[in-house]
């Protein structure tokens, strides 16, 4: 067996018994095996019908797992979507926006994953399937830490589904990194609101590169829902957040800058 | 499309028009199949991992790096690269404005560059700067510095040719332009033929450690190999260096290695065997050794030892001293000091190591990617115990080099290949091969004091600086000896007492990159200048110009040039763009400073180029070229000077070289000497052929010269060179001349003539800085060099803009950690989107030992550019950094220590 890149889920299926590694657009593939690959089995998924495209649905959007974040730019998709489009055009490069996915992104599991941030704010799901059928776990609970997602043997994750959004909802996203294009954030935030004569409602807050998984900051939602202004960001607000240091920042900077950045986003959103 | 099950199968897709098939294997990448399967030469590959984007072609119309495109999915595609898209509209709008703006300099990144760019032109044909940027994000240089390519897309189709004539102080395309525009350029890892066998280095994963071999015959044997190289296939010297007494660094370890990516052993093989083989087969057990790490580890009681002739792992260390400096500024009105650190840097050339070795005839034969094919030859004939007329080097280009490659890196593992298995053997360093085992700019750690009066005058300047030179001497003691000369600054200091310690420790050997350590000794003086005028109440341009160096005035080492000091005249130059920025109060803006000076060619010794022209019998004029040309314009400038000196039109004179047979020794290219000394060189090759034309056809020495076909005619006097007597090159008439600039050794207190010129350098630079992130934006650079004579100043341009695009990165992200930042993702080198527009200012104050009064200027850009920076960011925020790179975590650090919010 070598390279499979099957039309048909039961053929991925055999080729995943078979021990075959998963590839979809390759961008993470490649480097994570270095320069001599030896060769093995391989299940290229972006052939597969279930994996194709992004779909309207009754309660809101499908993203197979082959759509790339090129496709995610071009699509019309409402304003709340805009942090995740802003994401796309900070994934690399042309070139890999090009070829790279979605669900490649969140599979990949990096604590730095451009995508996952606004995926979150958006409340998306992971579709998983399985000869057994198929199940649904939210975004959340998908990624359990760096490189680790609950997928098991035989499962392949097929799209995203993001729920319905709030109607007038916007949405903003930021990365922060010490060069401009092709850089690794040292930190990131998505945030998503809906804009009402009453204040702020729906909010969703979520941080990238600033702990094992990207997380939601659901305290400081709360706080802001019903008001209008910019708060001050403070530590309390960021107690969900477990930043280490490496070479791109100190823990403390990273926290220091993910407040900036919140309140800066906040300020233009409002 | 296919369906499934292609196994090992075969793809067809379209190429560049045509139709190809391949049979590509599970986890090929389209890189792979293309170059090696379909020959596709012009696609090239930089680091396998979609950060560098030198593989870039378009897949079904999209760009892509085909080195993250698994072969399979080509598989009814329509795949193109540069050789099928130069043929285009936009193809050919891009090569001749690419040519115009000379925004190729080595070529190795162009192919991706100009294959983004078609892509973005067929959406937008005439796209914003804004619209260049994020379609050429992904794409990295090393050479130009970005804003030259930017031009070249954003004018493409409407760009004239420089109106030039090729004369001396003429810019005019470089001569290579079409091969670098056009794909065809030649690189360490295109010339190879396609039966060569492969070679792969097994390296050491620790820093300090011993190991035992295996059994290497069973484990040839069992992998397939040709041959398995290690210390015992060395027949000469086990030990490479460029500089006598300090040639320590094994070609394979013995026993024990010293840093992190140490060779110890080398397979040969199959290519396609050697392309998947997974090195950690090999039979090597490891014992991992404490190591030490800093300087000041290396230096304390009880240091493990690198090297037994090395006590308290000291390489070396320099030292120049004038005047009584404690006693001056013990005396000083006012003083300042500072204690500063700089980090590896790594050169990221976009083009790693690689080349192929043969045995043609009993003669070793290696074509390789170097800065110096002459010292490639001697060390190799070293090594190989040979004399040197067996070892014949031929460069082929040099997608950069910036130092690196003036060492040998894969020149003795494909010659020992060679040698082992009779058949062509090839190699390319992987990215982090390439990261790993090849040298770096050694990270300084220097305390540095310096006073004035109260009306600014220097009075007094102490310096004492720590290079980390790694495991090996490789450029070090050149560092160690050139930073004393050059930490004043282009500046009159009568009192001055500098110090270098170049210090043993088990990294990755430190050696040349461009400025040799003075980028590094610049950052402390040039910051604690602002520091000191600030004290001393005086404008700090003002504060510069009043001490520069003038002719007539003595440097630290005790040198007069009667002529040709030009730094007063590039700090003059900032004056309308100082004026300007400090007049601007934007809350977080500021605007830096900085000089710089650099002497070009060897310290205190020669350093002599020999050149060669001669015109054949059907009037072909041949100038034996050897300087190498990594990007910089060697072989334009050189062609261009010996045109002058000959008196004929530069598109006369065709190039040879550079090859150890056919060209002789024009040195190595380093020390910014090219022009200055291999131009001197040429100029007199031309001279002496003028010479001899002229007493051939009895004419006056400014006769005008015409070739025309096998005919010369001088001021009349025609001749038919075809009827003339050929010697045994073929030329009727030939010259060998060399050039030796005068310099002489420093004595015991570093007194004495250096170099027999300096050029000088002067930037400006503006930043926002973001008080909140710490992160800093520069907006714009001005740059102010003396060049003495700019034989062409587009290419002097090209220089200024590449120069500062590196001292950028140095100081604001650019940090290499063993271990750490081994690729090219997590060590960043600036993108399109870093580098502000550079306004270049050319200041011509002739030298007089240059051709036509020309100075060198490849280091010297590097220079200021870091300290002007960093001098914007205390403009800016009041906050003095004392470390690069001034990542935004550092300088966030820094102003909230300053108490910042």
């Amino acid at each position: 067996m070598g390279y499979i890149r099957p039309t048909r889920l039961t053929d991925a299926f055999d080729a995943l018994d078979a021990g075959a590694s998963v590839i979809a657009g390759g961008t993470d593939w490649f480097p994570a095996r270095g320069d001599r690959i030896a060769p093995g089995p391989m299940l290229d998924v972006t052939s597969l019908a279930e994996c194709r495209g992004i779909a309207q649905t009754l309660d809101g959007w499908r993203i197979g797992a082959a759509v790339t974040w090129s496709d995610v730019i071009r699509a019309k998709l409402p304003s709340a979507f805009d942090a995740l489009k802003a994401a796309a055009r900070e994934v690399g490069s042309v070139q890999i926006q090009n070829v790279a996915t979605l669900v490649g992104n969140i599979c990949n599991a990096s604590p730095a994953a451009d995508g996952v941030p606004p995926l979150l704010a958006l409340g998306a799901e992971v579709e998983v399937q399985a000869r057994a059928g198929e199940r649904r776990v939210p975004l959340a609970d998908f990624i359990t830490g760096p490189r680790k997602t609950t997928l098991s043997a035989g499962e392949l994750v097929t799209a995203l589904h993001i729920p319905n959004v709030p109607e007038g909802a916007v949405s903003a996203f930021q990365k922060l990194g010490a060069r401009r294009y092709l850089v690794i954030s040292v930190a990131m935030v998505a945030i998503q609101l809906r804009p009402t004569p009453t204040g702020w409602k729906d909010v969703r807050i979520a941080v990238g590169a600033c702990g094992p998984v990207a997380s939601r900051l659901s305290a400081l939602e709360q706080r802001l829902t019903g008001t209008t202004a910019a708060p001050r960001v403070t530590a309390s607000d960021l107690v969900p957040l477990s930043p280490i240091s490496d070479i791109r920042g100190s823990d403390g900077y990273r926290l220091d800058t993910v407040a900036t950045m919140i309140e800066r986003m906040l300020a233009d959103l409002s | 499309m296919k369906d499934a099950g292609a196994d090992q199968g075969a793809v067809t897709f379209s190429l560049n028009g045509e139709e190809v098939s391949s049979a590509p294997v599970a986890g090929e990448r389209l890189s792979y199949t293309l170059r090696e399967g379909l020959n596709a030469k012009d696609v090239k590959v930089g680091c396998n991992a979609g950060d560098c984007g030198a593989c870039t072609v378009l897949v079904d119309g999209a760009p892509v790096c085909a080195c993250l495109v698994p072969s399979q999915r080509a598989d009814g595609a329509k795949i193109e690269t540069l050789a099928g898209l130069r043929d285009t509209p936009e193809g050919r709008d891009l090569t001749e404005s690419f040519a115009n703006t000379q925004a190729a300099q080595c070529g190795i990144c162009t192919p991706g560059m100009m294959v983004a760019a078609v892509a973005l032109l067929r959406d937008v044909p005439q796209p914003s700067e804004a619209e260049v940027k994020d379609a050429l994000g992904g794409v990295l240089c090393r050479c130009t510095g970005y804003r030259k390519i930017i031009e070249a897309v954003v004018g493409a189709g409407r760009l004239p040719k420089p109106d030039g004539d090729g004369a001396v102080g003429s810019s005019v395309r470089r001569v290579d332009a079409e091969i670098k525009g056009s794909g065809r350029e030649v690189f360490g890892d295109d010339a190879a033929p396609a039966n060569a066998l492969a070679v792969a280095v097994i390296r050491s994963p620790f820093p300090h450690a011993s190991f035992e071999l295996g059994d290497l015959q069973s484990y040839a044997a069992q992998m397939g190999l040709a041959a398995v190289l290690t210390v015992q296939n060395v027949p000469g010297r086990n030990a490479f260096g460029v500089i006598p007494g300090f040639q320590d660094q094994p070609v394979f370890a013995e026993g024990v290695v010293r840093y992190r990516g140490e060779a110890v052993a080398a397979i040969v093989g199959e290519h396609e065997l050697i392309a998947r083989i997974d090195l950690g087969t090999f039979p090597i057990s490891w014992t991992e050794l404490p190591a030490v790490d800093s300087v000041a580890q290396a230096t304390a009681p009880g240091a493990t030892q690198l090297h037994e002739d090395r006590e308290g792992n000291v390489m070396c260390r320099g030292f120049v001293n004038c005047g009584a400096a404690d006693a001056a500024l013990r005396d000083a009105d006012v003083t300042v000091s500072g204690e500063f650190e700089t980090s590896w840097v790594e050169h990221a050339y976009i083009e790693p190591e690689a080349g192929y070795a043969d045995v043609v005839d009993g003669r070793v034969v290696v074509r390789a990617c170097t800065q110096a094919p002459v010292m490639d030859q001697e060390q190799l004939a070293a090594i190989l115990d040979r004399p040197l007329s067996d070892v014949r080097m031929i460069p082929t280009a040099a997608g950069g080099g910036f130092g690196s490659k003036l060492d040998i890196s894969v020149q003795p593992y494909i010659a020992l290949a060679a040698l082992a298995t009779g058949r062509p053997c090839r190699i390319a360093y992987t990215r982090t091969e390439s990261m790993q085992a090849t040298t770096k700019r050694h990270p300084a750690k220097m305390r540095v004091k310096i006073g004035a009066t109260r009306d600014g005058m220097l009075q007094g300047m102490t310096f004492e600086g720590d290079f980390n030179t790694g495991a090996y001497s490789s450029w070090g003691p050149t560092v160690a000896i050139r930073v004393p000369v050059h930490a004043s600054g282009p500046y009159i200091l009568k009192d001055y007492t500098a110090r270098s310690n170049g210090v043993f420790t088990h990294n990755p050997p430190a050696g040349a990159f461009r400025g040799f350590g003075v980028p590094q000794a610049a950052i402390a003086q040039e910051c604690l200048f602002d520091e000191l005028a600030d004290a001393v109440g005086v404008d700090r341009l003002e504060f510069r110009i009043r001490n520069a160096l003038t002719s007539g005035q003595p440097t630290v080492c005790g040198q007069v040039f009667e002529q040709g000091v030009g730094i007063k005249a590039c700090l003059e130059a900032l004056r309308p763009a100082w004026d300007e920025a400090r007049a601007d109060k934007v809350p977080g803006r500021g605007v830096g400073i900085a000089a710089g000076w650099y002497g070009c060619g060897n310290t205190g010794m020669g350093n002599p180029s020999t050149c060669k022209s001669g015109i054949t019998a059907d009037g072909q004029i041949v100038l034996h070229q050897g300087a190498m040309d990594i990007g910089q314009g060697a072989n334009t400038v050189i062609a261009q000077i010996f045109a002058e000196a000959l008196g004929v039109p530069l598109s006369k004179v065709s190039l040879v070289g550079a090859d150890t047979d056919l060209t002789p020794d024009m040195g190595k290219t380093s020390a910014s000497r090219q022009t200055f000394v291999s131009g001197n060189a040429a100029r007199l090759s031309g001279e002496a052929l003028r010479a001899a034309i002229l007493r051939h056809a009895n004419a006056e020495e400014n006769a005008v010269l015409i070739i025309e076909g096998k005919t010369i005619n001088a001021d009349g006097r025609s001749f038919d060179l075809s009827r003339m007597a050929q010697n045994e090159d073929g030329y009727v008439f030939m010259a060998i001349e060399t050039y030796d600039p005068p310099a002489s050794p420093l004595d015991e207190n570093g007194q004495g003539v250096p170099y027999a010129q300096f050029g000088y350098a002067a930037h400006l630079v503006e930043v926002d800085v973001d008080i909140k992130t710490g992160q800093v934006r520069p907006l714009r650079c001005v740059a102010a060099h003396d060049v003495g004579r700019a034989i062409n100043p587009l290419l002097v341009e090209g220089q200024v803009h590449g120069g500062i695009a590196q001292g950028l990165g140095m100081a604001l992200m650019e940090e290499y950690l063993p271990g750490r930042t081994e690729n090219l993702h997590d060590y960043l080198i600036p993108t399109i989107g870093d580098i502000p527009p550079i306004e270049t200012v050319i200041i011509e104050d002739p030298d007089a030992h240059g051709p036509y009064g020309a100075k060198g200027l490849g280091e010297h850009v590097l220079i200021p550019t870091a300290p002007a920076i960093l001098n914007a960011i205390r403009d800016a925020t009041g906050v003095a950094l004392r470390r690069v790179p001034a990542t935004p975590a550092r300088v966030r650090a820094a102003l909230k220590d300053a108490g910042y919010e």
